[in-house]
């Protein structure tokens, strides 16, 4: 963590999704997943993405990472904007961006070995001329990363059947660790663990960052999990970051009306704590993300609204306790 | 909460067989249930807590699997012995259950209306009339606006959260004594479990209803449980009040299981502290104590015998060598 | 849903002009023609014999005189049946093989289904064995196979049935054995399928939700398990139909029926041009009307899916 150059730089980022086009059906509207979201994150640092389903969190993680073409904005890695480039140099681009996905049990491929699986980046880019490594390489890196995720290398030819969920997790690291990334951009990584093999997985994450320098984009939908992991938190309602804070500062101090919401309904296993604590408890579902509104995108829901949110759609500004907030208690429209 | 008990599971063994080997998912489980209490039971994923609830009613699928022993005593009688028509008319009217995915819990080709009604004609006698007036009330008390309309819609015309409330509104529309609850709350989002679990708690206190609430979730236990059931890998390893368990855990997985979570209102160390190795796997455990391989604290006798339950004062009991007798 | 039909209905044109269009010229290119297996027939006769059938004019022409026909309904003169149109062949085969179809289609269905269900509620006990061992034979055992046999054992040993012909012959007695040959691989095909979704149902969720409630199983199974059972089946129908209406060339041929599969084969190889299109026509407007019937019926069924 020296170096405190940005390494991910996302701007204006959106992603519409067009409902009902086919080839005879006109287009029915869009879906606004993501809906103008902006941040940075630093080399070394962890910034977590938190927020309800349906929130836009994964799709934004997906647009950043390519798997999908973003409808607008720039993500800039190291310096160079991904979305502008021809398909060769974003596969050499992806070297430094690797993904580790919620559900170790469908990401992982069942008829190939764990060995296998970790070793597939470093064989697709040496088939592309990108990585120079001998297949003897290969199979000790294999071999390394296993001893480094926490799993024996006599594993290496067992199926992904043969491993508990945590286990599947560890290959899945593995396997993003393989080409050697700087970005790490995890998708609900420990929602499918039970506790006692999360906390393995979060604890594994952490001590991989301190050896490799890792930076992390890391989403849950665990607020403890998300505050424990992360040096900054993005919290997203509706396609948009309403808050970004320090991870320490999100539970003492949340601005955002929903931030406070969200943390408020996050139970707290203390049944002292648990007994004396005040909800707010939010009223009805999360819209659909079938429109775009002029206002606030969290007015229907938000106890303190006021007029002017209606009308006016807030931007992320940084308030004076340093937190970038989108709500109009902090600053007047313009 | 009362003194009256209304359930009693007595040394409940449910076994599975599969081509590995015999799978003891529940393997000795016994628990009181008071009338008006919110019994918690948290345990990881295959430690028994579904399969103990689903044996309750008498519901486990067999083939595989099979209640292999144990007495579940409600109102004088041994749910396990009686005829399966008498128990029909315990499930859905006495005891009631909600599932985890209200996603998938309702059926997704039935109205609303044909599913609540259908309990309430067949539990409470009335005719389909007086049901759907009695439906749309239960649907009113659960939260769901404008719900004369909303009867008469299919499910996927609901939410998450508000297929929940619908499954919380039929649990409880033949006003029964205990509502299992197995993960309600699992598969919604967080500002949604807040709305539900303060909803499961005002109806139920209000209908005195007692309640069994599963979850993996500490966090959802402390806010809602009067006592508590820790289960590791078929049995209860502790079992006592709620707010005991969480101020002085007695049994080092209960210990390690409070300690592995991050905190949300405290400063967190900078490692989390996490019980090492895996989830035990449950074909053909042997007679030893299943966590003593995870345990900082296992002492030879641990991989011998599986320990007694010692008990303490305030109802607490716990399954650990560090507080048995080792009798030879 | 009415907007939706019609929609449907009108997107039949298209597809009908592409399917004309294809099969007009394909069957222009297999070599040989109409009558080539005339022997020695004088050379002024056989370009009496195209100038009657506008054959010698340049097929762009021919093309579009046979658009315009078929406008009217026209199919034209059936090349070998020299005294017959096509549309007569059709009128009088077409309400016999759908007949046929029909029956076999209902058979297929509903022993199928019935099958389903038992094999189902009995599974891995006698019964479930009994099922899935028919369905076995149904499956892989061909009609040109099962057709003969029928008609050996029943017809020529037993005298129960009669051998062939249709029920202008021997009543409607006729019609038991080629429907039972015909419908039987989509009856065996149709069993194992609804077995299987209902095992997959029986497992679900709200199936538990529906036992949770201490609903009797008869009850769980008639109003909770068979709506969403049986939807793999509706999808089924459409292929199945078609491939009933297919198998009816054989089971026509064996049986000696007088429908419009018999015609059809013989018209492939007597390159009876106009037969073979108007046929072609015949059974595209089938199929697609049924596909059209199959999502309907399948809207009906599951309320998550509605046509605009």
């Amino acid at each position: 963590m020296s170096e405190h150059d940005t390494l991910l730089d996302v701007h204006g980022l959106k992603m519409h999704f067009p409902i009902g086009k086919s080839l005879l059906a006109k287009n029915r509207g869009f879906i606004y997943a993501v809906d103008g979201v902006d941040f940075s994150i630093k080399r070394g640092e962890t910034l977590g993405l938190v927020g309800e389903s349906g929130c836009g969190k994964s799709t934004t993680v997906r647009a950043v990472a390519q798997l999908y073409k973003p409808t607008a904005g720039e993500v800039i890695l190291k310096g160079k904007d991904l979305t502008k480039m021809a398909p060769h140099d974003l596969l050499a681009a992806r070297k430094n961006m690797q993904m580790v996905f919620q559900d170790p049990y469908a990401s992982l491929n069942p008829r190939m070995t764990a060995g296998d699986i970790i070793a597939e980046p470093m064989r697709i880019f040496q088939k592309r001329g990108l990585l120079d490594i001998s297949n003897d390489e290969r199979n000790d890196r294999v071999e390394h990363l296993m001893e480094k995720v926490g799993l024996s290398r006599f594993f290496k030819n067992r199926y992904p059947h043969e491993f508990s969920g945590g286990q599947r997790q560890r290959i899945g690291i593995a396997r993003a660790l393989a080409l050697n990334p700087e970005l790490m951009l995890c998708d609900e990584p420990v929602s499918a663990l039970d506790v006692s093999i999360q906390s393995q997985i979060l604890n594994l994450f952490k001590d991989l960052q301190q050896e490799f320098g890792l930076t992390y984009l890391f989403i849950a939908h665990d607020l403890a999990v998300i505050q424990y992991i992360s040096d900054r938190v993005a919290v997203m309602y509706l396609g948009v970051i309403v808050e970004i804070s320090g991870s320490k500062d999100l539970y003492k101090n949340p601005l955002h009306p929903y931030t406070q919401a969200l943390l408020s309904a996050a139970p707290i296993p203390d049944p002292k704590i648990e007994a004396q604590r005040q909800r707010i408890i939010l009223t009805g579902d999360v819209p659909s993300p079938d429109k775009q509104r002029p206002g606030c995108y969290f007015y229907d829901r938000c106890q303190k609204r006021m007029d002017v949110c209606k009308t006016c759609r807030p931007q992320l500004k940084t308030t004076e306790e340093g937190h970038q907030v989108a709500c109009f208690l902090y600053h007047k429209p313009e | 909460m009362t003194d009256e008990v209304i359930l009693q599971v007595r040394d409940l063994k449910t076994y599975f067989t599969v081509d590995e080997g015999v799978v003891k998912a529940v393997d000795g489980v016994s628990f009181d249930l008071h009338k008006g209490e919110t019994l918690g039971i948290v345990g990881e994923s295959g430690s028994g807590k579904s399969v103990t609830n689903l044996s309750i009613i008498n519901m486990i699928p067999n083939p595989p699997g099979k209640i292999v022993g144990g007495q579940v005593l409600f109102s004088g009688k041994d749910l396990l012995k009686i005829p399966a028509s008498e128990l029909r008319h315990i499930r859905g009217n006495k005891i009631s259950m909600i599932f985890q995915d209200p996603m998938t819990s309702l059926n997704p080709f039935l109205k609303i209306s044909t599913q609540m009604i259908e309990t309430i004609v067949l539990h409470q006698g009335l005719d389909k009339k007086a049901a759907k007036e009695k439906a749309i009330e239960m649907l009113k008390l659960a939260g769901i606006p404008a719900p004369e309309k909303r009867i008469d819609q299919y499910p996927h015309q609901f939410s998450g959260g508000m297929r929940q409330r619908v499954m919380i509104a039929m649990g409880l529309s033949c006003n029964p004594e205990i509502l299992i609850a197995d993960e309600p709350t699992s598969a919604l989002d967080v500002t949604i479990q807040a709305q539900i679990l303060e909803l499961m708690q005002e109806l139920t206190k209000r209908l005195g209803t007692a309640v069994i609430l599963i979850t993996h979730s500490l966090g959802v236990v402390a806010g809602m449980c009067d006592t508590l059931c820790v289960m590791y890998a078929g049995r209860i390893v502790e079992r006592g009040k709620t707010d005991d368990i969480f101020e002085d855990p007695k049994h080092p997985y209960t210990q390690g299981l409070i300690r592995s979570v991050p905190r949300l209102d405290k400063e967190n160390a900078d490692r989390l502290y996490s019980i090492p190795g895996q989830p035990p796997n449950v074909i053909d455990l042997p007679d030893c104590c299943p966590f003593y391989p995870r345990c900082e604290k296992a002492k030879d006798i641990c991989k011998k015998k599986y320990p007694p339950v010692t008990g303490f004062e305030n109802g607490r009991a716990v399954s650990c060598w560090l507080y048995a007798e080792e009798t030879k | 849903m009415a907007r939706y039909f019609i929609r449907r209905a009108l997107s039949l044109i298209p597809t009908l002009f592409v399917i004309v269009t294809l099969s007009f010229f394909l069957i222009r290119l297999a070599p040989g023609g109409p009558f080539a297996r005339e022997k020695d027939v004088p050379e002024f006769i056989l370009q009496n014999l195209l100038k009657r059938y506008h054959m010698d004019e340049p097929l762009g022409k021919q093309y579009l005189r046979y658009l315009g026909d078929i406008l009217r309904w026209d199919l034209g003169p059936s090349f070998r049946y020299r005294d017959l149109s096509v549309n007569e062949i059709i009128d009088k085969g077409l309400p016999v093989s759908m007949t046929l179809g029909v029956t076999s289609l209902v058979l297929a269905v509903v022993s199928g289904i019935a099958v389903g269900i038992i094999s189902a509620l009995k599974q891995n006990k006698w019964p479930d064995y009994v099922a899935v061992s028919i369905a076995v034979i149904g499956i892989s055992v061909p009609l040109f196979v099962m057709g003969p046999i029928l008609q050996l054992f029943v017809g020529m040993r037993w005298k129960i049935l009669p051998m062939g012909q249709w029920i202008s012959v021997h009543g409607i007695k006729a019609i038991i054995l080629p429907a039972l040959t015909l419908s039987f691989p989509y009856f065996a095909y149709i069993a194992r399928l609804s077995r299987a979704s209902i095992l997959e149902v029986l497992r679900s969720d709200y199936i538990r939700t529906a036992r949770a409630k201490g609903l009797k199983e008869s009850m769980v199974v008639w109003k909770h398990v068979l709506k969403g059972a049986l939807l793999p089946v509706v999808t089924y129908l459409g292929p199945a139909f078609s491939g009933i209406v297919v198998g009816s060339v054989v089971v026509e041929t064996t049986f000696l029926i007088p429908g419009i599969g018999r015609p059809f084969v013989q018209s492939a190889l007597n390159r009876d041009y106009t037969l073979i299109m108007g046929e072609v026509i015949v059974y595209s407007v089938i199929l697609i009307f049924a596909n059209l019937v199959v999502d309907l019926i399948y809207g009906l069924l599951d309320p998550r899916i509605s046509y605009k």
